[in-house]
């Protein structure tokens, strides 16, 4: 390979040849942006904030340890509501239009400690509140594979960017599917992990008790490296489990004597037939590789989704009351008094689906109204994380929809929240139960004449259930002549045409 | 109509913590504005709380010194409401499963114990500080400073038990002793360690159904609690008399005036939509903890007044000032080691206490100059007879002004008690001839005059003569003169 | 429709947000919208379901607690305190007046 082709590298790849001083860690950074970035990124627009100078200091900086670093050199784009001190934090919103952090998320530190270079901030639906990266005061991003179609959101800055080659891993975050669903828009694996296993110190809330950071890659082992980088038990995250985090070392292992179930009641109506395809495809290859499918049926999403639409939306209304224009962030210039400052520079400062969401939360939790909604949604929880503990019982993951469509077009569902919302139907019970989830591509469809997109198929497992994933994963990456992917690990990704 | 009062506190107290309740800030006072803050407790997007164990074990401790309930899984909660000195725009506090519920105080007032019964003892996070608008250009602006957003704080609510704002302000320097005591707060009302509301309502006396209550604020010191609650209830008496009625309203006391102003009424209520903190699972106490807390306890300040009153011989009331104070307490117990419990306890009250008074200094900057060694010296010195009081208490006003060994003092100066009338009796005679106009004022039956020409004596005698014999000796002598006439 | 207008009015002045009267009609019908999909919930059984209030610490026990020791690692100064603010002065941050009503 050629060195202007380093941006076609996998991390773990790329870090051995820093490591081995064969690639300098400035040209492993700007690899991505010479060669790919110049050709997409002013069509797509998945980076909110870069800069050419804290690119390079970084890469000083990383190039320090890169004998060592198990990450050294890689390139990650972070989606803009991780705190870094070196790039603005906006969350695609308005109200922190030009905002910088005096500190970094814990992730980011950790991204930092092994060697990883951030290059820039990957856009988002503002605060994160979105299933298509339409709703960032920055503009919208488009999908690689696409232009006219959404890449998923709300991560999908950071997924889009891996997709087109920008960089081989991305961080993101998942309140209820937005580093799942905007992976399987963008053809590449994006792992949700049990809650508490990431630290959420240093990501803008949203959800608190949802939220996790979440890993884009285009090969399961850059996840299982970048997952081992960086989660574990953080002094500052109280809700961060105590435990050291699972061993995903064996990402490679294989999964011969593994169960996965197989809840088809799921997609007897309501999903496209590509992405049934792809769920049949997915199963095939695993029963090839060795494991074994139990079918049962599943509660249906709609619990779920009405659930995850209060117990987001009332934590959303109360991270986000400190956006008052007093200590960060944008302010109204005409207010003359404390409480016209309030409105009007929240007012102004949100856009309409954050404003809609704290709306429905502030309802959600007020006087008279708390019991019938907040209280009874988060005792739906508790049905449904039992749902999930009854399915896990027997088996040791399960398939599912990462999504029930195909990426759709642009502006398809911007003004019907509820369609947006159930867009995220079979991803958010992971985040209401603390589960993880792992969106394994399964190539592109373009039978029939229609145009190739992205599919994929998510992996769901008990608390913990990380090695499970990604094993899964994995062998789905190498699963043969019926996946249109790589068929080694550091071999060619079902790379993106430019329509 | 004769009324009576009903009053609830609710207490909020500092916590003498070295960090703040969910950040290693600083939670000390006086900084530079600002300077005490962190992404936590400045509301940064991103930023998490961690419970202060401290924090939590001052509360535990707090509420099994008044025999609360301890639960072994409480749970933090978010209260919201918009204000520029919040961080957030929500405070984390408790609010159905508080840390310590139930329990009392013991209060003694007069010659009796009353026990205030409590609701609840939880933790939360104190604000920052807004200041006064001030003119800045053509408009009006606020400061605020966060140096104090997230200082822990314990908030206690009593029962509405009170009748009388006297025994509000009795309540409250219970509690101020008690903190101090446990060490968990330094309980000055007047620097806002200790805080206190008052919800007030009235009633024809003898009825049961409890009022419209108001809620009082701004008291900031024991007696403006006192007097803001009276004040308070002369405005209800008042506003029923005129045959109006009583509006639930928040009211703030202006104690430099003795005025209420109303702050708030009804229909801005606030709804707080409090939910669980979901950045803080839930917090567990388990039995090794609250055994450990318990060991901290040490004796409560009530319990220790029995034991001193029955194992010392001491007065309640003796034993009650004794006990005000822990280090004091621990203070006397060791110098009645070396003296008898009644005449230390008598010059703890007298000399020490003044002392400290008139000094403004507290118990340790006096034990480091006089020791209870050295203190229980001069003690048994005036038992002994070794030296007068005067002596005795001129000594210890020296050692405690500059240290040093009372007993080498003794030596240096060549204290010592004299009573002999060989040695006093030329002083009498002198003290006789040199004031002739109170000699004469005794003779002619103004017998008050004695009290001078004693002072006269002790004044010859460097203040080492027993006044007793100084008094019988001038009283034989003057006698003398007055037969001789 | 599970809320109206004057919900919808009630909830923004909670909320420190201003809906313009020409939106409020349809801030309601979007609310409700979700509001009644939510309805749902009633139908499924929730007997002896106890609220979930933390996620996924079945196994995670219960929270940490810090020891009381200063961090000053994380302290800002005044100066990167401010930074971000939109106004400040003298090491404070500066709002309009206050004039509704006392802290709470
Ligand atoms: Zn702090």
């Amino acid at each position: 390979m050629s060195g202007a082709d380093v941006w076609r590298l996998s991390a773990t790849a790329l870090a051995a040849r820093v490591r081995a001083g064969d690639l300098a860690v400035a040209d492993a950074v700007e690899s991505g942006w010479r060669g790919p970035a110049a050709a997409w990124e002013a069509d797509v627009h998945a980076v909110a904030h870069t800069d050419p100078g804290a690119r390079a200091a970084a890469s000083s900086a990383a190039a320090r340890d890169r004998r060592t670093a198990p990450l050294a050199g890689v390139p990650v784009l972070v989606k803009d509501n991780l705190c870094t001190t070196d790039y603005p934090t906006t969350c695609g919103s308005r109200i922190l239009a030009g905002y910088r952090p005096p500190y970094d998320a814990t992730v980011i530190g950790r991204l930092r400690d092994h060697g990883a270079v951030v290059i820039g901030k990957g856009n988002m639906d503002e605060f994160a509140m979105g299933s298509s990266t339409e709703f960032s005061a920055y503009g919208p991003t488009r999908n690689p594979y696409d232009l006219g179609r959404v890449p998923g959101g709300s991560s999908g800055g950071p997924a889009a960017a891996v997709a087109y080659g920008l960089c081989p891993v991305g961080l993101g975050s998942d309140t209820g599917g937005s580093v799942r669903q905007p992976a399987a828009f963008c053809g590449v694996f994006g792992l949700k992990p049990t809650y508490g296993r990431l630290s959420r110190y240093g990501l803008v809330a949203f959800g608190s008790s949802l939220d996790q950071v979440g890993i884009f890659a285009r090969h399961a082992g850059d996840v299982a490296a970048t997952y081992a980088a960086l989660a574990g038990p953080d002094p500052h995250d109280a809700t961060t489990r105590q435990t050291p985090a699972p061993d995903v070392s064996r990402w490679d292992r294989g999964v011969a004597g593994l169960t996965f179930g197989w809840p088809a009641n799921l997609w007897r109506e309501g999903v496209e037939p590509d992405v049934v395809e792809g769920l049949e495809i997915a199963a095939v290859a695993l029963e090839r590789a060795g494991a074994r499918r139990v079918a049962f049926d599943f509660m249906p999403g709609e619990y779920a989704v009405a659930t995850y639409y209060l117990v987001a939306t009332a934590e959303a209304s109360s991270n986000l009351a400190r956006f008052d224009g007093v200590r960060y962030g944008f302010r109204h210039d005409d207010a003359p008094d404390v409480r016209a400052l309030y409105t009007r520079t929240r007012s102004a400062g949100f856009g309409p689906e954050v404003q809609r969401r704290i709306l429905l939360g502030t309802y959600a939790l007020s006087a008279g109204y708390y019991d019938a909604y907040y209280l009874t949604a988060q005792r739906a929880r508790t049905r449904i994380r039992r749902e999930y503990e009854a399915a896990f019982a027997r088996c040791d993951c399960m398939l599912m929809p990462a999504s029930p469509t195909l990426p759709f077009r642009l502006g398809e569902k911007t003004d019907d929240p509820l369609a947006m919302y159930l867009s995220d139907i079979f991803t958010i019970g992971a985040n209401l139960a603390g589960i993880p989830g792992l969106t394994v591509p399964v190539g592109l469809t373009g039978a029939n004449g229609r145009p190739p997109l992205p599919r994929a198929v998510q992996v769901l497992g008990p608390e913990d259930a990380e090695p499970v994933l990604l094993a899964a994963g994995r062998a789905l990456e190498v699963g043969g002549d019926t996946i249109r992917l790589g068929a080694a690990h550091d071999t060619e990704f079902a790379w993106p045409t430019k329509r | 109509m004769a009324y009576e009062a009903v009053i609830g506190l609710e207490c909020h107290i500092q916590l003498a913590t070295v960090s703040k309740m969910f950040c290693g800030c600083p939670a000390e006072f006086g900084a530079r504005p600002n300077s005490n803050v962190c992404p936590v407790c400045l509301g940064l997007p991103g930023a998490l709380p961690v419970t202060n164990r401290e924090a939590i074990d001052a509360a535990i401790r707090l509420g099994l010194a008044l025999g609360s309930t301890i639960r072994d899984v409480s749970v933090f909660a978010r209260k919201h409401y918009f204000y520029p000195d919040m961080p957030k725009n929500y405070q984390i506090t408790q609010y159905d499963r508080p840390l310590c519920e139930g329990g009392a105080l013991p209060v003694r007032i007069g010659d009796a114990t009353r026990s205030f019964a409590l609701i609840r003892v939880h933790a939360e996070e104190d604000t920052g500080k807004s200041f006064h608008p001030e003119r800045h250009g053509d408009r009006q602006v606020s400061r605020v400073d966060f140096n104090r957003a997230g200082v822990p704080l314990l908030e206690l609510v009593t029962q509405p038990v009170f009748r009388e704002p006297a025994e509000c302000a009795a309540f409250l320097t219970a509690l101020r002793r008690l903190v101090r005591w446990l060490g968990i707060s330094e309980g000055d009302m007047e620097k806002g360690h200790l805080r206190c509301d008052a919800n007030v309502s009235i009633r024809p006396a003898g009825t049961q159904a409890l009022g419209t209550k108001s809620e009082l604020k701004n008291l900031n010191s024991i007696k403006g609690v006192e007097k803001g609650i009276t004040a308070e209830i002369a405005r209800q008496e008042r506003v029923l008399a005129s045959g109006g009625t009583i509006e639930q309203a928040t009211l703030l006391y202006d104690a430099d005036h003795d005025k209420l102003a109303v702050m708030r009424s009804k229909e801005h209520a606030h709804d707080y939509r409090y939910f669980p903190e979901p950045d803080l699972p839930q917090l567990a106490v388990d039995a090794a903890w609250l055994a450990a807390a318990r060991e901290r306890l040490a004796e409560l300040p009530w319990t220790r007044a029995e034991r001193f009153a029955a194992e010392y011989g001491l007065p309640a009331y003796d034993a009650g000032v004794l006990c005000d104070q822990r280090e004091l307490a621990d203070y006397f117990e060791e110098v009645v080691k070396e003296a008898d419990p009644k005449k230390v306890s008598n010059w703890i009250m007298t000399e020490m206490l003044r002392h400290l008074k008139a000094t403004q200094r507290g118990v340790s900057d006096w034990a480091r100059n006089v020791p209870p060694h050295h203190f229980a010296f001069i003690i048994r010195s005036v038992e002994t007879a070794q030296a007068t009081a005067t002596s005795a208490k001129s000594v210890l006003d020296e050692v405690f002004a500059n240290g040093g060994d009372p007993a080498s003092i003794y030596a240096e100066r060549g204290i010592r008690a004299r009573s002999s009338s060989d040695e006093l009796l030329p002083l009498v005679r002198a003290a006789i001839e040199e004031n002739p106009g109170p000699v004469a004022q005794y003779l002619g039956g103004k017998t008050a005059t004695l009290g001078f020409l004693v002072g006269q004596v002790m004044k010859k005698s460097g203040g080492q003569a027993v006044p007793q014999t100084v008094k019988d000796l001038l009283e034989a002598e003057l006698a003398r003169r007055a037969a001789a006439r | 429709m599970s809320i109206d207008r004057e919900d919808v009015k009630r909830i923004a002045e909670l909320a420190r947000l201003e809906i313009p009267e020409d939106r409020i009609e349809r801030t309601a019908r979007e609310l409700s919208a979700v509001l009644d999909y939510a309805a749902a919930l009633r139908r499924l059984d929730l007997e002896g379901c106890e609220p979930t209030v933390f996620a996924g610490l079945g196994a995670a026990g219960p929270a940490p607690l810090r020891a009381d020791a200063l961090d000053d690692v994380r302290r800002l100064t005044p100066e990167t305190a401010l930074a971000a603010a939109p106004e400040h002065e003298d090491d404070a941050f500066l709002v309009p007046p206050v004039v509704e009503n006392l802290n709470p």
